[in-house]
């Protein structure tokens, strides 16, 4: 039992958890102190000091989100003082800031907008100078807009705490202070690796993704185009939360119904991909460890830790499977054998991904994904930027009928499913690779030791007559860990799973933004990771080489997994990046 | 795959190097070690924050953040002449803001700014510790105390003579 | 490595030769010339002055004389000051080319040279230093040494009685009796806040933890102040015994001193007397031969203000930025990388080895009921002796601004006077008899603060002045939280318009409401004080505030926006020198039509106005 803290809150009792703050101690008893800096688990520094409390006893005022509980205090958050304050400081932020809500991309989800209405604020009384205003706009991931920010650190905690990166952090002092890169630079030039948490962890629109639809809508206009459209397993239990349904939602039917709507020539599930890649993996694996080969292997599905290792460990570069990710193998069989088979010209085949990522817009247009000189992918577009769309073709998308993907290749297994969440892809790996090594069938196939939020997860499987281990980590924060690990050669796994984001793909820079509240009172990560294991529970077909569509493939197109047609399409290799190109 | 590639160790300078060696690899050292390039270089060269980044194994956005805070650190080098006016409140007080606007006016820069020329460049400070000779301006750490319009003009007129 | 009885033997033998700094007596045959090297002095030239006396003596073969540098006399604005002991007479504005006479007429022909003794504020000519007025009401607990001894020997220190204390300490006290010593001594910080010091070495020491730090705060942020400065660069060994002292106390076997890298003579000085005292056996293992061991380390600061903070310091000492960290918890329980952390700025430290020695009693029974000992200022502005002054706790202002400073120079009024710097308030004439200490300051809406004190006369607008402050503030602020960060700015863009004639009926108001929230809201002392400049202007000075709003008047000149040059026809003698000088060539007409100035291109600048040897133009 943990310990128990009794405190008074406006006159209210309650009783928390030791260790629990103020600020939590009092959404206990639906008192919403507004915040503006505090994250859970990612920022409480005391800031931006919109949370201020007065507590008895102690000098002046504090602020709630960043102070514990204590036996017997006092706390009063509703005084015509504080209200005063508070009304002041949101008053001063407002006045440095560039106001543009009709324009701005988190117009209606903005952390600041709601403080702003909640206060009744209609005159701005302190305006002055506004603080910078440089937009960086270079990178094919993130936006960077100065004005809109209101210096509340969380991106800088995302960034250097949680993903262990610091491409971001507070330079300058006083009214000067701006998040920056070094020397100004671009995204595009530091170590970033567009993983996306800083979007994720931002109140306001100061960060954004590069925004695609444009590009897209044209091309789905395009009656000369053939437009294909994939999508991740991630996206499908997380879009409706941008259409006010519940967090974990599974949408899949709806959302192909809308896609179908907006045009899309051809919908494809990435699940089928996902599949595929497993195949691969699951072979490489399986040759590494027959033919003595450099173990562990690691994952390769997360351009976001993809980049993290070429330019912080490029020397470990030959620990990485060399599978593409699931929807870069898929682009390239759509623009061959999917082409061949339906008669298509490749040239005019337009890919669009929609992924809970901004990294897979970076990697879309890297030279590594490219076949024939075509890019694997065309387009990628995150879950926020897909919402936008179904919103802009009108449709009024919580009563949608389900539709199903479309054949030929539409089918996916459960295995594909869980790859959007962390220790997804080792899972479905390591159901196949058993049953390939042993000739037998699998009887319990959910590993729940992979599965959960601990940072780094470590297992030892049985398999046969021998053992493998396997670790898995989520989070370039945790990644590095794992790293130093292999680095000093003190680690004896032979397979190693890496997501960039913390959480995995459910959790990605492109997933719909749970504002400072809502991650107060839910569990985002396991509502989200439950959704993708009840599919996952829901699908007849729950291992990957049994996916009658991929086995068809290999009989029809490519031979076998490792073969020499899979190699030049679902392959490739990496190469040392600097980190900074300044 | 092995990365072949030594650019890094070839392009190390080696006052850089110099400094580097009195410190451990540790973060807590940045600001000394930035004290001690600021005063080999007169600034803070950007290979330095990239052969410190690498060294003290810290990311550049963090350096950059610290050398930005710390008014002691400048990013681009000074003029030759360096004059910086005093603004602390005893010198402010005898009337430095005159002296200063005096210096700008002069050298037809704001502070912080360098001639194009890169001879002169101009500061302000606070407390030099030499209240008693307030207004108080430096060039080049000379100081020139119980200072004038008159003083400025001869003082810059000096230097605008030599080299 | 010396012994305790090599230390002790020094001391006895040391004090004989230094005797004449102290007393004098006519007899000897040694003189000392004593030159000040304080920073004023140093700028003024006084190294050159020793080089000079140097090269001379040696040139005429004169032994017996020895120059000695010094730190700083106090009387700054008299420098650079050369004392010949053991007559003790005072030279003041000595230059270098002045040694010759002086070796010449006083060493050799043992005569006075009259010219360059110095005017008291009575018109007297003083022949001592302690003569002077200003040294009459002033008390030397920390500034002790500084002027009498080398800062750089440490036999000197050691001559009066340095490292006495320390001896004492770890031979015959227990660290319980010498934090009962400290409480009882009444001292406390002489950083601004006033906490009692005893009872901070009480928590560092009753705070768990193995590895305990003890940190002397030398940062010196105030802008216009150089108390910690001069004590450093004068007596940089009783700052250093004081931290071994301390670190004995609360358990601590390493210290920090963190300095501001503007302060190079401090630094170097401090760092010569940690290796001296290394040398000595002093600092390191087995202190004096018990099993007390203590380390040192100097540690820059790189120009921030907010550094002085001792949160922002710790960080900074750290090697990052010195953005403040939020209290609890306190630096007594987790300091520097979080282990229990004892911080105290110089002069504390400073008062520490006197304390020990003459006992608490000695010390408490100086200064008033709340405010024991002496207090250091750093002495500026408008008045006529601008330096360093030592005075005991209960001195009034008016006794500091006028016996000890002299009164306000050219004839001009006294209006005001800052004390406590960017976070203190300004004080007027009515309060000129409050009795210095802690509270009777914050009373009248200012602060003792480091030690700071700039007096201004009528010629200083108030609101100018207090968007002087702020513009410091602006500057400093680390940016950490929204009230300081956008705040302050927002109140000095208010005083800005005010200034320039833009002023509008609410910004009062709206000043107050900013400074409430910013004083009540901010995370550090610097935004909780830095609304107390404006606070203190518009308590005291609330009219010249209106007049700037609505009669857009500024009636001491002082802001640009709201005067006009213009040339006075009956008194220019229409000789064309401003004409010349107008940088922006704002001055029309021809020596036969005589002058004028177009009002639209004038930007003030003051220059024709300076340059008229006429007096023409206001
Ligand atoms: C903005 C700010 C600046 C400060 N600057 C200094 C300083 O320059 N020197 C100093 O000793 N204390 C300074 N202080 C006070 C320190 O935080 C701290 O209280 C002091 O060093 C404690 O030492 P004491 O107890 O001996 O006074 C400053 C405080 C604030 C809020
Ligand atoms: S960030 Fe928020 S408050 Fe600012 S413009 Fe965008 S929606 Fe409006
Ligand atoms: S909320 Fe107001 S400003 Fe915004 S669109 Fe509607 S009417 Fe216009
Ligand atoms: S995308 Fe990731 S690595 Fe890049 S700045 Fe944001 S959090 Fe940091
Ligand atoms: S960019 Fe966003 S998250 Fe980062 S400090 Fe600014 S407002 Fe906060
Ligand atoms: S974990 Fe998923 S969302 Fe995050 S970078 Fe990797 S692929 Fe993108
Ligand atoms: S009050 Fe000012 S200096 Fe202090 S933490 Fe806040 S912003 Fe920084
Ligand atoms: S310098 Fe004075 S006297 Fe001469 S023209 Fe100008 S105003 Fe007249
Ligand atoms: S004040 Fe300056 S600008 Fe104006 S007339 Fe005089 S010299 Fe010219
Ligand atoms: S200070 Fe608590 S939310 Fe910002
Ligand atoms: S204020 Fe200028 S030297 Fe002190
Ligand atoms: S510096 Fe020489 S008297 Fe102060």
């Amino acid at each position: 039992m943990p310990e128990m803290i009794k405190l008074n809150i406006d006159g209210i009792d309650v009783e928390v958890k030791k260790g629990t703050s103020v600020l939590e101690a009092a959404r206990k008893i639906n008192i919403d102190i507004p915040t503006l800096c505090f994250l859970k688990e990612i920022n409480a520094a005391g800031d931006c000091r919109m949370c201020i409390v007065e507590i008895e006893g102690r000098r002046g005022l504090v602020p709630s989100c960043n102070t514990k509980v204590e036996e017997g205090m006092i706390v009063r958050t509703n005084t015509e003082q504080i209200n005063n304050y508070r009304r002041v400081i949101l008053d001063l932020i407002l006045s440095s800031h560039n106001r543009d809500c009709l324009t701005c991309v988190r117009n209606g989800n903005c952390e600041l907008q709601e403080l702003t209405k909640k206060f009744g604020i209609t005159n701005i009384e302190f305006e002055g100078t506004k603080v910078n205003n440089t937009i960086d706009e270079i990178s094919p991931s993130i936006v960077r807009d100065a004005s809109k920010c209101i210096m509340c650190k969380r991106c800088v905690a995302a960034c250097k705490n949680v993903q262990n990166i610091g491409a971001i952090d507070v330079a300058f002092r006083g009214f000067e202070s701006r998040i920056s890169t070094t020397n100004d630079e671009s995204l595009n030039n530091v170590n970033c690796t567009f993983c996306g948490q800083c979007i994720e962890a931002c109140p306001v629109g100061a960060l954004k993704e590069k925004d695609d639809t444009t590009k897209v809508w044209k091309k789905i206009r395009d009656k000369e185009t053939f437009v294909v459209v994939q999508i991740a397993p991630a996206v499908r239990v997380a879009l409706g939360e941008e259409f006010e349904m519940p967090i974990g939602t599974n949408v899949t039917g709806k959302m192909i119904t809308a896609l179908k709507m907006i045009g899309f020539d051809k919908i494809f599930d990435t699940n089928t991909a996902a599949d595929i890649t497993i195949m691969e993996e699951a072979n490489e694996l399986i040759e590494r460890i027959n033919n003595k080969e450099t173990l562990p292997m690691i994952t390769s599905c997360s351009p976001g830790w993809i980049k993290y290792i070429e330019m912080n460990y490029p020397e470990l570069l030959n620990h990485l499977s060399s599978c593409k990710s699931p929807h870069e193998m898929f682009g390239a069989l759509l623009k061959t054998y999917y082409a061949e088979k339906e008669q298509l010209d490749p040239k005019k085949m337009f890919v669009v991904s929609v992924m809970p990522c901004v990294a897979k817009k970076f990697e879309r247009q890297r030279n590594e994904m490219k076949n024939n000189e075509f890019d694997n992918v065309d387009a990628v577009i995150t879950t926020r930027e897909l919402a936008r769309m179904i919103k802009q073709a009108n449709i009024e998308f919580t009563t949608l009928e389900d539709s199903s993907f479309d054949s030929p290749i539409g089918e996916a297994t459960g295995a594909g499913a869980i790859f959007g969440t962390t220790g997804g892809v080792m899972e479905a790996a390591l159901r196949t690779a058993y049953e390939k090594l042993t000739g037998k069938e699998l009887e319990k196939i959910e590993f729940e030791d992979v599965r959960g939020k601990n940072g780094i997860k470590k297992a030892t499987i049985q398999i046969g007559d021998s053992y493998i281990n396997v670790a898995v980590a989520h989070g370039l924060g945790n990644a590095k860990e794992i790293l130093e690990e292999i680095k000093a050669k003190k680690a004896d796994y032979q397979f190693v799973e890496i997501m960039a984001c913390p959480g995995g793909c459910i959790m990605g820079g492109g997933q719909p933004i749970v504002n400072s509240k809502k991650r107060l009172d839910n569990d985002v990560r396991q509502l989200r990771a439950n959704a993708l294991y009840d599919i996952d529970e829901k699908s007849k077909i729950r291992k990957s080489h049994q996916n009658p569509y991929v086995i068809k493939m290999y009989e029809e197109y490519l031979d076998c997994p490792g073969s020499h047609k899979a190699h030049e399409l679902l392959h490739t290799h990496y190469e040392k990046k600097t980190k900074y190109n300044i | 795959m092995e990365c072949k590639c030594n650019c890094n160790s070839n392009m190390k300078d080696e006052k850089m190097e110099q400094i580097l060696q009195k410190y451990d690899a540790d973060k807590n050292n940045l600001i000394q070690i930035l004290n001690e390039v600021q005063e080999a270089y007169g600034y803070i060269p950007k290979n330095a924050q990239l052969e410190i980044s690498e060294y003290l194994k810290m990311p550049m956005a963090e350096i950059y953040g610290v050398i930005t805070f710390y008014a002691r650190f400048i990013l681009k080098p000074k003029g030759k002449y360096n004059i910086a006016v005093c603004l602390g409140t005893a010198c402010y007080v005898k009337g430095s803001e005159k002296i200063l606007d005096r210096v700008k006016q002069r050298l037809g820069i704001d502070v912080g700014e360098t001639t194009k020329d890169g001879k002169f460049s101009i500061e302000s400070t606070r407390c030099i510790g030499a209240c008693g000779l307030a207004p108080v301006f430096t060039v080049n750490g000379e100081v020139y105390g119980k200072a004038t319009i008159e003083l400025v003009d001869k003082v810059i007129d000096e230097y605008m003579n030599k080299d | 490595m010396k012994t305790l009885e090599e230390i002790r033997k020094i001391r006895e033998e040391k004090i004989k030769e230094l005797d004449i700094r102290v007393n004098s007596s006519e007899n000897v045959k040694e003189k000392h010339i004593l030159v000040c090297h304080g920073t004023g002095c140093t700028s003024s030239k006084s190294p050159k002055i020793i080089e000079n006396f140097r090269k001379i003596l040696e040139e005429k073969n004169i032994e017996n004389v020895r120059v000695i540098q010094t730190g700083c006399f106090g009387l700054c604005s008299k420098g650079p000051i050369v004392i010949i002991r053991p007559e003790d007479v005072f030279y003041a504005m000595v230059t270098p080319e002045d040694c010759e006479e002086i070796i010449n007429t006083h060493i050799i022909e043992g005569k006075i040279v009259e010219r360059l003794l110095c005017k008291d504020t009575n018109n007297t000519t003083v022949k001592k230093l302690d003569e002077l007025n200003f040294y009459k009401k002033q008390k030397r607990i920390a500034l002790k040494n500084c002027g009498v001894i080398d800062p750089e020997n440490i036999d000197e220190y050691i001559a009066f009685d340095g490292y006495k204390a320390l001896e004492k300490v770890l031979l015959e006290m227990s660290p319980d009796e010498v934090i009962k010593e400290v409480t009882s001594s009444g001292l406390r910080g002489r950083g601004g806040a006033g906490f009692l010091t005893g009872k901070k070495w009480e928590f560092a020491k009753i705070a768990e933890g193995k590895q305990k730090y003890v940190v002397c705060n030398a940062d010196e942020g105030d802008p216009g102040a150089f108390m910690d400065r001069s004590i450093l660069e004068g007596d940089p060994h009783c700052v250093l015994e004081a931290m071994m002292i301390a670190g004995y106390s609360i358990g601590a076997n390493k210290g920090y001193i963190y300095v501001r890298a503007e302060y190079p003579i401090a630094v170097q000085r401090f760092q010569k007397a940690i290796d001296q005292a290394k040398e000595y056996g002093i600092l390191g293992k087995n202190i004096f031969g018990t099993d007390f061991e203590f380390d040192l380390e100097v540690r820059l600061g790189a120009g921030a203000f907010v550094c002085g903070e001792e949160t922002a310091l710790l960080e900074s000492i750290e090697g990052k930025s010195g953005r403040p960290r939020l209290k609890p918890p306190f630096p007594a329980n987790s300091g520097l990388w979080q282990k229990p952390t004892l911080i105290n700025n110089v002069e504390t430290y400073a008062n520490i080895t006197k304390i020990i020695l003459n006992g608490a009693d000695w010390y408490s029974n100086i200064g008033t009921e709340t405010s024991k000992g002496t207090k250091v200022f750093a002495l500026g502005g408008n008045v006529v002796n601008v330096g360093l002054v030592e005075v005991p706790m209960g001195t009034t202002l008016r006794e500091i601004v006028f016996d000890i400073g002299g009164g306000i120079p050219n004839g001009r009024k006294f209006k005001a006077a800052q004390t406590g710097g960017p976070s203190g308030g300004c004080i007027p004439e009515e309060h000129l008899d409050t009795h210095i200490d802690y509270e009777s300051l914050a009373q009248i809406g200012s602060m003792m603060g480091s030690g700071g004190l700039i007096v201004m006369d009528d010629s200083k607008c108030m609101v100018n002045l207090a968007k002087f402050y702020l513009g410091f503030t602006v500057d400093e602020s680390c940016g950490k939280c929204t009230p300081c960060r956008i705040g302050t700015k927002r109140m000095l863009e208010i005083l800005e318009r005010i200034t320039e004639g833009k002023g509008q009926e609410e910004d009062i108001e709206k000043l107050e409401i900013l400074a409430d929230t910013i004083k009540k809201t901010s995370v550090c002392g610097l935004g909780q004080t830095a609304p107390n400049p404006v606070l203190s202007t518009l308590k005291y000075f609330k009219d010249e505030y209106l007049a700037h709003i609505e009669n857009k008047a500024c009636s001491t000149k002082e802001c640009k926006a709201l005067t006009k040059m213009q040339i006075d026809s009956e008194i220019c003698k229409k000789c064309g020198l401003c004409v010349r000088n107008c940088p922006v060539g704002a001055i029309v007409g021809s020596r036969e039509e005589g002058f004028k100035i177009d009002t639209e291109k004038c930007i003030k600048c003051g220059l024709c106005a300076s340059k008229c040897n006429f007096k023409a133009i206001k």
